[in-house]
């Protein structure tokens, strides 16, 4: 093949292999298996480790594919096929708690509202998709800043969006956040994560309401309301293909 | 309280579906299994009656499993099938005498053309209420008469029964040949060109038309009302319910006024508009057609435009093409570009049904300039469900004299907001997603619950309905999509003329 880089094209077998493997490889089998010196394969293997296209279990040595090009496939979820994978478990949402359903993908400081199912009381209500909402203050948003927080590392790193980090180590461990929806304090949202194939977070699925409904008077989501939230959030995970 | 559910069978073109319902009309179960294509020649297309009737078993075996722990019980069971598709069987077997007839299949177009030419033809349109045409049932089950060795014969003899789908089931549902209850509601019977749309009955010079014995026809019924004990299932609860798809998703629009309309977006788009007690005669394309029938009520009907090919269209983009992964991600493609740059795919992949009804029509792409690029054509191709769409809809509104206050979708490509927007603007109305997006099913179990009481009536029913989802019209698009018609008129002239002999 001319005009290829020789490593990638070795890296590139490397990670097949290791693909193929499920885990189960240390650096002896993986060098064998790509007919290269074990030396090379050893320093081909501590790059892809240092850039997070791999990963190496401590104890046993072997080598898995790493966070890093998970993630980058994880990135190619088209949020139309999201809507409509998620469609039928965020009417059926709506539909129990009553409440307007919304779903969200993170776009910087903002999020996209990729899906919007009215309340189901037939007021007029104005369909907004492909609005952006801050991420900052909204339950969807928090949610996704703290699984984009978490994954850059502890609570560092989400950009120069003003926000409690203490908040979103708590949405990050607890699984869910309570936020505003607008400027109106009477309206509050409910949200919970979303995770594609690779258990990583795509989305955030929440409903929104009058405060005095989604909310108790400390300020903690209506224990009914959270579970609707939590199990649909879980149902569309599975939907595309996560198995947690 | 123990809450009383319904079960639905969704017989559909690629996959049987059970659902379980609860009154509120939200789902509770749902359990899904999909059958084999067959494509034995160019044209044709088959389903093997038993693997349909062990995936329905299948399926709501599991279903009443699944819901047996909950704190309910399943009362009745309503049925929803793929219209015209046409099975024959043997009644002391059971066995049928060959793949079934898919709605789909073309085969019976030479047929079509022979019995069109007759000079008695015109009593068909008069009494079944719409024009000979291959879509329907009736010369399907001709020609298998006319094939199948020794079927006319063992026919006449009184050894097969015909049926569409729904009747197929039925029959073995409540025991087969030991005692199988051979019937057919008036919605599916209304598709066969056999009934006399008025009363309702099989009619003496149709069947002498198109040559069918009386005998091996099932005996018409309402769509709502007792037609048998599902004996197969544990436990045998009563089959209450049957319509066609198209008319159960009518009905679980709960589209029960005069002029209330929705409009079904899948393999193919279909829109059924109620037109009342009233049989309104189509002359601009639209069918007349039963939409349904409450025991002891009369007859409701409705005009309905059938378009062969919407989401077929999008699935050509990704398996014919390869443009995209995945149907959804047409909307990602097409929102690449502003528009459509000039671009019409008129999808006549095996000619245009309403409002045209051209067999012969071929598909094409007009329009084709070095600018346009994949992002066009797939915007094309979701305008072209459009346009199709604004197509029926002018031809009902000529017969009906109903204007569409408002079209109620479902489907599966309602998830395409592009496409709802640009429907919305095309036809100057506002279009609405109901909040359960299964209405075939839901509307075979509001007619199966509405007759053993689960529900006390329509009007109960309708308050059951929320919107999910609504699109409203933008004036100036609706302005600027109204003076771009002609062209597309004129793009759908040219595939009739490109197909002509
Ligand atoms: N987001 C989308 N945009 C455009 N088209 C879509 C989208 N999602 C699905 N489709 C199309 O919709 C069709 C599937 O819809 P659906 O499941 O409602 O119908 P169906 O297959 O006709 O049903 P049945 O098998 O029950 O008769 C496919 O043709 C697919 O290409």
């Amino acid at each position: 093949m001319p005009g290829t880089v020789q490593s990638i094209e070795r890296a590139a077998a490397i990670l097949q292999v290791v693909a193929g493997s499920g885990g189960t490889l240390g650096v002896t089998e993986i060098a064998g298996a790509v007919g290269l010196a074990k030396t090379t394969t050893h320093s081909l293997l501590r790059t892809l480790l240092a850039v997070g296209f791999v990963d190496q279990d401590r104890s046993t040595g072997r080598y898995s594919l790493g966070a890093g090009l998970l993630r980058l496939g994880a990135g190619h979820l088209d949020v139309n096929e999201l809507r409509a994978r998620a469609s039928n478990w965020a009417d059926a949402l709506a539909s129990r708690s009553g409440q307007a359903v919304r779903l969200a993908t993170l776009a910087g400081d903002h999020v996209d509202v990729v899906h919007h199912v009215f309340r189901p009381d037939d007021s007029v209500q104005v369909l907004d998709v492909g609005t952006r909402l801050p991420a900052a203050t909204t339950a969807l948003g928090k949610v996704l800043l703290a699984s984009a927080a978490g994954r850059h590392g502890g609570g560092t790193g989400v950009g120069d969006v003003a926000v409690d980090r203490v908040e979103l180590a708590e949405v990050r461990a607890r699984g869910w956040a309570t936020g505003r929806v607008g400027p109106d304090l009477g309206v509050s949202g409910l949200a919970a994560p979303v995770r594609g194939s690779t258990g990583l977070v795509v989305a955030a699925l929440g409903i929104s309401g009058p405060t005095s409904v989604v909310l108790d008077g400390r300020g903690a989501p209506r224990p009914a309301l959270l579970t609707m939230v939590l199990d649909a959030a879980q149902a569309v995970s599975r939907e595309l293909g996560h198995s947690g | 309280m123990t809450d009383r559910y319904v079960l639905a069978v969704d017989q559909g073109t690629t996959s049987t579906r059970s659902i379980v319902f609860d009154r509120s009309g939200r789902m509770v179960a749902v359990r899904q299994r999909e059958h084999r294509q067959h494509f034995p020649r160019p044209g044709w297309v088959e389903h093997d009656p038993m693997e349909i009737w062990a995936n329905t078993q299948r399926t709501a075996a599991q279903v009443l499993r699944d819901v047996a722990a909950a704190d309910g019980d399943v009362v009745a069971l309503g049925i929803a099938n793929q219209r015209e598709t046409t099975v024959v069987w043997d009644r002391a077997t059971g066995r049928p005498v060959g793949r079934a007839l898919v709605w789909q299949d073309t085969r019976t177009a030479e047929l079509v053309t022979e019995l069109s030419a007759r000079p008695d033809a015109a009593i068909v349109a008069e009494r079944a209420g719409m024009d000979i045409a291959g879509y329907f049932a009736g010369p399907r089950l001709r020609w298998i008469l006319d094939h199948v060795p020794r079927a006319r014969e063992r026919a006449e003899a009184g050894e097969l029964l015909f049926g569409t789908m729904e009747t197929w089931l039925i029959w073995n549902l409540t025991g087969g040949p030991e005692g199988g209850v051979h019937v057919t509601d008036v919605t599916n019977a209304s598709r066969t060109l056999l009934m006399d749309v008025r009363t309702c009955r099989w009619d003496a010079d149709l069947l002498a038309f198109f040559d069918v014995p009386a005998v091996m026809l099932p005996e018409i019924r309402p769509s709502v009302g007792v037609l048998g004990t599902a004996t197969a299932l544990s436990p045998a609860i009563p089959i209450a319910g049957a319509l066609g798809d198209q008319q159960a998703a009518l009905f679980g629009q709960v589209c029960f006024a005069p002029g209330d309309a929705k409009c079904t977006y899948g393999t193919g788009s279909f829109l059924l508009q109620n037109t009342g007690t009233e049989l309104v005669r189509s002359r601009s394309g639209s069918i007349s057609t039963v939409a349904y029938q409450l025991a002891g009520e009369p007859v409701r009907y409705a005009l309905e435009g059938s378009v062969a090919v919407a989401g077929a269209l999008v699935q050509w983009l990704r398996d014919g093409l390869g443009l995209i992964a995945t149907a959804p991600e047409v909307e990602t493609l097409a929102r690449t570009v502003r528009d459509n740059g000039g671009c019409y795919v008129v999808p006549a992949f095996s000619g245009l049904l309403a409002p045209h009804w051209r067999g012969e029509a071929r598909g094409l792409v007009a329009g084709l300039t070095g600018y346009v690029t994949k992002g066009h054509l797939a915007r094309a191709a979701l305008e072209a469900t459009g346009w199709q769409t604004r197509d029926v809809v002018q031809a009902m509104e000529a017969d009906s004299g109903l204007s569409l206050a408002a079209l109620r979708v479902d489907g599966g490509m309602t998830t395409n907001n592009l496409l709802m927007q640009f429907v919305a603007d095309v036809l100057d109305t506002p279009v609405v997603r109901p909040m359960v997006g299964e209405t075939v099913s839901l509307g075979a179990a509001y007619a199966a619950g509405l007759a053993v009481g689960v529900w006390s009536d329509v009007e109960a029913l309708k308050r059951n309905w929320h919107r999910s989802a609504q699109w409203t019209p933008v004036p100036a698009r609706a302005r600027a999509l109204s003076a771009e018609y002609p062209r597309w008129e004129r793009a759908v002239q040219l595939s009739i003329a490109w197909g002509a002999p």
